[in-house]
Formats: C-alpha cells, sequence, structure tokens
C-alpha cells in the first residue's frame, strides 16, 4: 500500500551510504539528514513534490522519504504505540493533527523555531500544528440551469427552491455541512462557532426533501453535477474547477464557502525531529506556498505566499485562500470539530440521514 | 467378531481420509492464518479496550440507528433474495432443459459478469438509469415520459444492482440441483397421466428445493455484507450495516466499536445457516461429492 517516492534523491542516498562507511559517526550523521514525510499521494503528493518537498529538500540539504496514505489517522496511532515510529512529518487533515496532540501522539511545536509558521495568522496554527494548504466546500451549480445574472450566491439560496428550482446535492457528512445549514440560517460566517447543532439539524430538516444525493466521495460530488444527475451542490471547489476545466458547464462561488485545511504535525517520537522541525520552516516558506496552486487547484496556507509575485493576480482569484476569497468564506473551526460537543454532532449525523 | 473385507474396507476410508486432510491443510492453513485469526483478533478488540468491556455492544443495543440499519440491512436482503429467485429459477429451469449448445450459452450469459469488477457494474448500472442515462434518455425519446424518472440514488437502483451482481449466487445453485433430478421421474409421471404443469409442481419443484434453499443462502448472506453498491447508488440515506461498519472506525477511533458490528452481523449469518441447515443439509448441495 506504501508508495515509495524519492527516486530522485537516489543520487544522494547512495552517497550517504559511501559516507556512512567511513565510519558510526556519519551513519547518524546521515540518519538526521532525511525524514520521513506522508502525504495522501495522488495528483496533490506529485504536485507537492515539484513545488515544495524538492526545493525544501534542496534547500535544507535533507533526503525527503516520501510514503502515502489516504487515510494516515489509525497508521500514525498504531506507529506511535509501537514507540519506535518510522514517519516523521504527516500531512493530515488538521482535526487529526489536534485529537492527536490530544492523545500524546503529535509533538508540540516550539515557533520559535519556525519562524515561517509563527508569521502566519494564528487561527491557521495550533500548539501541535501549522496548516498546510486550503480547499473549501463550496456552492457548485450547474450553469444549464442557472445563468450568470440568475446564479444562486449563497447557502440561503441554496435552501430557496421556489426560487432556485432544480436538484439538489450535499455531503453525507456533517463538516461543512451543518456550517452551511447555520448560514442559510442567517448566522454570519464568522459568527458560527461553537455551532448550535440543534438550530443546524432543524435548517437540514428543511432541506432534506429536496436532496436527492448525500454524497460519499469527492468524485461522486463531481459526477452527480457533471452528468446532470443534480443541479445545485456543495462540493469541493478543486473538484469544481476540474470540470470546468474539461469544459462541462459548471461553476462555484467563494461566497459563504467554508475553508478548509489540512495541516502539518510530527509525529510523537520521530526519528528525525530535529530535521522534521527546520522542514516544516520551509514547507511554509512563503515562496514554496506560492509554488503549489501553480500545479494543482489548492491555495496555500501561508497568506504571505501571495506577496512573493509569484502567483498572478489572475490565479489568485481562483484560489480558496487569497486574501480577497477568505475574506467572503467562513474558516473550520476543528478544535470545536474535535471537542466533545463537535463529536456529539458527529454522532448525530446517522440518525439525521435515516430518519 | 470381524468381517475381513470389512476391515479393509475400513482402512482404506482411513487412508482416504488422511490423504484428503493432508491436501486440504494448505487451504486449511490460508483459512485459518486470513480468516480465522483476524476474525477472532476483531472478536477479542470488540470486548477487550484497556480491560474487558461490554460497551461496544451495549452501544449496539441502546441506540437506534444500529437496529434501523440491521432491519434495513436484512429487509433490503430479502428482497433481493425474492426478487433473485424469481429470475434465477426460469434461467436455471431452462438450462436444464434445452439442448447441450443452449446450456453452454445461457451459464455463459450468466457467469460471464462474475468476471466484471463490482465497481464497474455499479457504474454501469448508473450510466444506464441515472437521469441523463440511456433508459431515461431513450424513453423521452419515444415520448412515453416528459420527465426523466429517479432510477438511481434511491433503494430501487440499490435493489436492482445488487440483483444483477448477486444473480449467478443463485442460478448456479439452482442448475446444479436440478440437473440432478433424474428425467425418469418425469416421464413416469407424465406416463401415470399427470400435465406437464402437475407434473411441474408435484415433482420437480419440490425436488428442486434444496437448490433453492441454498442460492437463497448465498445471495441473502453475501447482500448482508453490500458496501459499495448501495454506496454508489443509493443516495446516501440507505445505510447498510457495512457502512456503519465504517463509520465506527471514523467516529470511535478504536477498532473495537467496528468490529463489534462486523461480529453482530457475524452471529446473525451463524444462526440464519444454522436454522437453515436444519431443513436441509447445506454441505450437500453447495459440495458436491
Amino acid at each position: 500500500m506504501a508508495i515509495i517516492f524519492g527516486s530522485g534523491f537516489a543520487g544522494r542516498g547512495l552517497l550517504a551510504v559511501a559516507l556512512g562507511l567511513f565510519g558510526l559517526t556519519s551513519i547518524q550523521a546521515e540518519a538526521s539528514d532525511q525524514i520521513t514525510f506522508v502525504s495522501q499521494g495522488g495528483a496533490y503528493q506529485k504536485a507537492q513534490t515539484i513545488a515544495i518537498l524538492d526545493p525544501a529538500a534542496k534547500k535544507l540539504g535533507i533526503t525527503i522519504n516520501q510514503d502515502s496514505a489516504p487515510d494516515a489517522w489509525p497508521i500514525m496511532k498504531t506507529q506511535v504505540a509501537t514507540g519506535k515510529p518510522t514517519w516523521d512529518v504527516v500531512d493530515v487533515p488538521t482535526g487529526n493533527c489536534l485529537r492527536g496532540g490530544e492523545q500524546g501522539l503529535v509533538e508540540k511545536l516550539d515557533f520559535a523555531k519556525i519562524p515561517n509558521a509563527a508569521a502566519m495568522p494564528e487561527t491557521y496554527r495550533s500548539a501541535y500544528s501549522v496548516a498546510y494548504e486550503f480547499y473549501s466546500s463550496v456552492l457548485a451549480y450547474s450553469q444549464k440551469k442557472y445563468p450568470a445574472d440568475a446564479a444562486p450566491n449563497s447557502w440561503a439560496d441554496f435552501w430557496d427552491v421556489k426560487k432556485f428550482p432544480g436538484r439538489r446535492a450535499l455531503r453525507n457528512h456533517p463538516f461543512a455541512t451543518l456550517e452551511a445549514a447555520l448560514m442559510a440560517d442567517g448566522v454570519a460566517p464568522d459568527k458560527l462557532y461553537p455551532l448550535d447543532v440543534d438550530r443546524a439539524f432543524r435548517k437540514l430538516e428543511e432541506i432534506k426533501p429536496n436532496v436527492t444525493v448525500w454524497w460519499t466521495s469527492g468524485a461522486q460530488s463531481a459526477q452527480l453535477l457533471n452528468d446532470g444527475e443534480v443541479d445545485m451542490v456543495m462540493a469541493w471547489n478543486g473538484r469544481v474547477s476540474a470540470l470546468s476545466n474539461e469544459g462541462a458547464k459548471v461553476a462555484f462561488t467563494y461566497s459563504q464557502g467554508i475553508l478548509q485545511s489540512t495541516s502539518l504535525c510530527i509525529l510523537k517520537g520521530a526519528p528525525n525531529l530535529p530535521t522534521s522541525i527546520s522542514f516544516l520552516n520551509e514547507a511554509v516558506d512563503p515562496v514554496n506556498q506560492a509554488n503549489l496552486p501553480l500545479h494543482i487547484d489548492y491555495g496555500p496556507a501561508n497568506p504571505r505566499a501571495f506577496d512573493t509575485g509569484v502567483i498572478t493576480a489572475q490565479r489568485a482569484a481562483q484560489l480558496p485562500s487569497a486574501p480577497e476569497n477568505a475574506r467572503k468564506q467562513a474558516l473550520m473551526s476543528y478544535a470545536w470539530w474535535s471537542s466533545s460537543e463537535g463529536e456529539a454532532a458527529e454522532k448525530r449525523w446517522v440518525a439525521f440521514m435515516q430518519k | 467378531m470381524t468381517n475381513p473385507t470389512q476391515d479393509i474396507s475400513l482402512r482404506h476410508q482411513r487412508r482416504e481420509q488422511g490423504l484428503m486432510l493432508a491436501l486440504a491443510s494448505p487451504a486449511l492453513l490460508v483459512i485459518l492464518t486470513l480468516v480465522v485469526l483476524p476474525v477472532g483478533w476483531l472478536g477479542w478488540q470488540s470486548i477487550y479496550h484497556d480491560g474487558f468491556t461490554l460497551e461496544n455492544y451495549r452501544r449496539i443495543w441502546s441506540e437506534d440507528i444500529y437496529w434501523r440499519s440491521f432491519l434495513l440491512t436484512f429487509e433490503i436482503s430479502l428482497l433481493v433474495t425474492l426478487l433473485a429467485l424469481l429470475l434465477g429459477y426460469p434461467i436455471a429451469y431452462a438450462a436444464t432443459i434445452v439442448s447441450k449448445g443452449w446450456r453452454v450459452f445461457i451459464l455463459a450469459l450468466v457467469i460471464l459478469p462474475f468476471w466484471t469488477s463490482v465497481l464497474v457494474r455499479a457504474y454501469a448500472w448508473l450510466a444506464l438509469l441515472q437521469r441523463t442515462g440511456v433508459l431515461n434518455q431513450f424513453l423521452e425519446y419515444i415520448g412515453v415520459i416528459d420527465e426523466p424518472l429517479a432510477l438511481v440514488h434511491n433503494s430501487f437502483g440499490t435493489v436492482v444492482a445488487t440483483v444483477h451482481i448477486l444473480l449467478p449466487f443463485m442460478v448456479l445453485p439452482l442448475y446444479g440441483t436440478m440437473q440432478k433430478i433424474p428425467n425418469e421421474l418425469m416421464q413416469a409421471g407424465a406416463s401415470l397421466g399427470g400435465s406437464p404443469s402437475h407434473i411441474f409442481w408435484r415433482v420437480f419443484l419440490p425436488l428442486s428445493l434444496p437448490g433453492v434453499l441454498a442460492g437463497a443462502t448465498l445471495v441473502f448472506v453475501l447482500c448482508l455484507g453490500f458496501y459499495i453498491t448501495p454506496e454508489l447508488l443509493g443516495d446516501g440515506r440507505t445505510v447498510m450495516v457495512s457502512m456503519l461498519v465504517s463509520r465506527n472506525v471514523e467516529l470511535y477511533d478504536q477498532w473495537g466499536a467496528a468490529s463489534a458490528v462486523g461480529m453482530v452481523l457475524l452471529i446473525a449469518v451463524f444462526a440464519i445457516f444454522l436454522v437453515v441447515s436444519r431443513f436441509i443439509a447445506l454441505d450437500r448441495v453447495l459440495g458436491q461429492k
């Protein structure tokens, strides 16, 4: 299952092994000059490799071994439980880092050693993690059904089945869906947390008869919109822009989108802790971060990336975390979702679906 | 007093059994390491988490969502079994009575979909049944409907695709039983003046019942654990037990909560086998000597 990248570092690896032959001390030096980095694979991991990982490895003079896991959380738990994790840095949904911090699975970070992260907005980091990239749960729609001058532009519009007749789909998960319901009910994007869970579920009951499908995978959300199975859907921005790049008549708005992130955190007892910390600093370096959206439709987590000149104004307008777009959206509070209230809300979901 | 011939045959039989056991041991080993041990481990986790606990089972007992999902899963499985039987019986019957060439053709059609992945078949049904799908477009073209029918993203789509996927598991045991029913019995019935339909209902059907039971059990049990099909063709509200298993892994952050759901389903399946085997020797129908 594990996909090991990093063939480009084979030369340096060989050199390190050759040096290692000369004595124990150089073996130790070699050991601290590498880290194992884990992300979610696919096009996303390839984009990072070009934009962030390769430049960071070059600058620090280290080897970055890559691994990938679509759901790293159970593996994180198992690795730390053995007392000898092999992974160092993981790129996971921010909630995993927070929960990991609570359960003693990840290292507490000293931001004095990570100046690039220290300069980021406080809401983009926690004691255990720093945001790595942003995506957004947005309102997407078919342009065939809704022409530009009569397109839905808020969750209130999504809920308004008279003004915007048509078939709808929402994600079969409380994350971002409860937030959307509350915004549809008139809660301001920056006043969402702590979520009024009862109110959110009440509002969802209202739209339920008009929701054709509750989707479970990003691919499904795109397919539903593309095939005309639904006219309006909450989907991840990257999925929708991929469709419109392929020529589908679909569009989305960042207005009232729910801004979500993955974060970097370091496993407790990571074999290469000091190197991992210097890697974290490079990973959120403004220029490296600015390179990411040149290769994939995700937004940099470090807002300073937009001041580097790497991202054109035209490209910035398409990205979820560009200051202009971020202002229109709600920032998901992973701290709330991993609180006991948040977990209770998550448990209510299936009961809501079954009724 | 010992009968020498009987003694020899008994020894032969023992030796044959020993040989069979030796031949089967690699397979048994595989089953032990890949099925029995993991299931045992999961079962253990469902009752042991920092000490013995029945918390995971208490939750299943006390929360409504589990009851609803188990009920829905059994309902869908029953419906699928019934439909598969209604569709499968005539196919198996036809394969029994036609000439050899036709029989090969019919059985090939039954087995062919077997070789296609479940995922691909689910998407194929999506392409056929969705609003802009082949069927709706055709019906609109010939003017039967004005608005596309909702054929997927509901339990209808789920059931159609599941029946399709499980049909071979119904047809093959049925065919296996039917082709062993001696034709002379039907001839005897005819010679005694029975009409074809009378012979079918009084002779053929009762003799084919073991196949019906075997096929129905297979389809029912397999359907209980379906995951991909309801996930892709349902509307999200069709929450089958398998989906609760995956949800519990996410929600409770430990394997025990999920494996408890799996254990309850497993026990339910064993209970079904136990009840069915009271009526029919399943091993005779499924594994013919």
